[in-house]
């Protein structure tokens, strides 16, 4: 058996050399890049709220940095028909968003800060017997249209207005594409070792199955087990394992740098609809005794009971949706601090290069904290959903053995 | 009534409805480090009584913390929703 013969002070120095450099690396990278305004083609001042909110919400493209960029198929259900086409017809070379007309149904559909609009050429009713204005963005315009304040504001261009048709919007954005990725990257890893386990039975385990065995056995036994009972621990264990893989590596995928931001579950809906099936699993599958301790407490003095029953109604809704905020929160904050301190290096920089740099160095430091921070929450909160989400089913479905005492 | 009305105009038209919210994450920050805090002194002192238990009181101390922290971040989304 190899013992680690380097006597400790040598190892120690060649970690701290590597961590040096890294650091080095990383904070000389940062330092150049913030002194260099990459937005500003058209230099326009440096807005942190909006950099940060941009990078969190979902978008019909991928923006790999600087001016890579994948677009993603854009896919509605209008009334007339349905649409696919590129994300990239809607923007032109500057990245600024342009109206498209679709071929197939003739609608113009404009990409208002990542939320697609139909939008249609205004016509001016003739008030002053003027007849209409059919030329678009016409700024010299003596005609004011009624709502050009909100036209700008809103970012859709002068001469338009959005029409408020029927418009399903069905696009791979970055979230579903980040989510299709995984999901599919998952299924391959667990049908390959479901296949390698399988074959291997008995005998000790290799590859892929080293990695995943401790944590599903940890999950069966940990967190499955307690809640649930020995009997009914196999009707709910995929699902648990489900959902306890799927969040953690999508938070794993958040944490990536340089794959163009994903957010997959910092955003309400995919929380949204993990908690929705925590929810209908829950409900469904509660037996009388769940039902009954929820409407009519069962060793709970008589007035009590008008103040705990719509407390228990109303916790139905409140946990699976403390469920659903909870990660989204988590999540969702780590990528706020960490985008805010990289805007923090990018606003000193604007003002000057030395105090870029300067900032740099203790941003990066912190950066580089809070992404090892960021490591820990994302098995956390997805270990914490899991836990949370076999207590429920075990809530649920318990059997009714602790009636002595109450009567 | 009229201080409600004050503060429903402060909270939804006026600038210092920012200002107030981010005294409010700075509120349940406060309370995300006095309950963690708690925590993981708790925990400490149990460690310290009994050694032979630690790895127990480790899992179950990061589980309390995690659900702390996540009532601490509601207080968060919601001072977010009104600054953004």
């Amino acid at each position: 058996m190899k013992i680690n013969t380097n006597s400790p002070p040598k190892s120690a120095f060649n970690l701290l050399l590597v961590v040096i450099i890294v650091i080095f690396g990383n904070l000389l990278s940062i330092g150049v890049s913030a002194s260099d305004n990459s937005h500003g083609e058209n230099k326009k001042p440096l807005n942190a709220g909006e950099l940060i909110i941009d990078h969190i919400k979902d978008s019909h493209s991928i923006h790999f940095g600087g001016h890579l960029t994948l677009p993603l198929p854009v896919i509605l259900y209008t009334d007339k028909g349905i649409d696919i086409f590129s994300a990239s017809k809607l923007w032109d070379a500057h990245h600024e968003s342009i109206p498209y007309t679709s071929p197939k149904t003739g609608i113009t559909y404009f990409n208002n800060n990542e939320k697609i609009e139909i939008i249609d050429q205004l016509a001016f009713q003739s008030v002053a017997g003027l007849h209409t204005d059919t030329m678009p963005a016409d700024h010299t315009s003596t005609l004011e249209p009624q709502a050009d304040a909100a036209h700008s504001a809103i970012g859709i261009p002068a001469g338009y207005q959005t029409v408020h048709t029927s418009l399903i919007d069905f696009s791979i954005t970055k979230n579903v594409f980040g989510m299709l990725f995984m999901l599919g990257a998952l299924v391959l890893i667990f049908v390959k070792m479901a296949r390698t386990a399988s074959k291997n039975k008995g005998k000790a385990p290799r590859g892929m199955q080293n990695a995943l065995e401790p944590f599903v056995l940890f999950i069966k036994d940990e967190v499955a087990m307690p809640a649930l009972g020995k009997k009914k621990t196999s009707k709910y264990l995929p699902f648990l394992l489900s959902v306890f893989f799927f969040i953690w590596i999508c938070n794993m995928l958040g944490l990536v740098p340089f794959l163009g931001g994903f957010n997959i579950t910092g955003t309400l809906s995919i929380t949204a609809v993990l908690a929705l099936m925590v929810m209908i699993i829950t409900n469904v599958s509660a037996n009388e005794h769940y039902w009954l301790h929820i409407f009519w407490p069962p060793g709970v003095p008589f007035l009590i009971k008008f103040i705990l029953v719509p407390i228990e109604v109303a916790s139905l809704i409140i946990k699976p949706a403390v469920l659903m905020i909870r990660l989204t929160a988590n999540i969702n904050a780590g990528h706020i601090i960490i985008l805010a301190f990289s805007s923090l290096i990018l606003i000193f920089g604007e003002k000057s290069e030395m105090a870029g740099y300067g900032v740099g160095i203790f941003a990066t430091l912190f950066m580089v904290f809070m992404f090892f921070i960021e490591l820990l929450v994302a098995f956390l909160q997805a270990y914490v959903f899991t836990l949370l989400t076999a207590l429920y089913f075990g809530d649920a479905t318990q059997d009714h053995h602790h009636e002595e005492g109450h009567h | 009534m009229e201080l409600l009305t004050v503060f429903l105009q402060v909270a939804t038209e006026t600038v210092a409805n920012k200002g107030l919210a981010a005294i409010g994450a700075g509120l349940a920050a406060i309370g995300a480090g006095i309950g963690v805090g708690n925590i993981g002194a708790h925990a400490l002192d149990s460690m310290a009584r009994q050694p032979e238990s630690m790895g127990d009181l480790r899992a179950n101390m990061i589980v309390a913390a995690a659900l702390v922290e996540g009532v601490a971040l509601f207080a968060v989304i919601i001072c977010l929703m009104v600054t953004f």
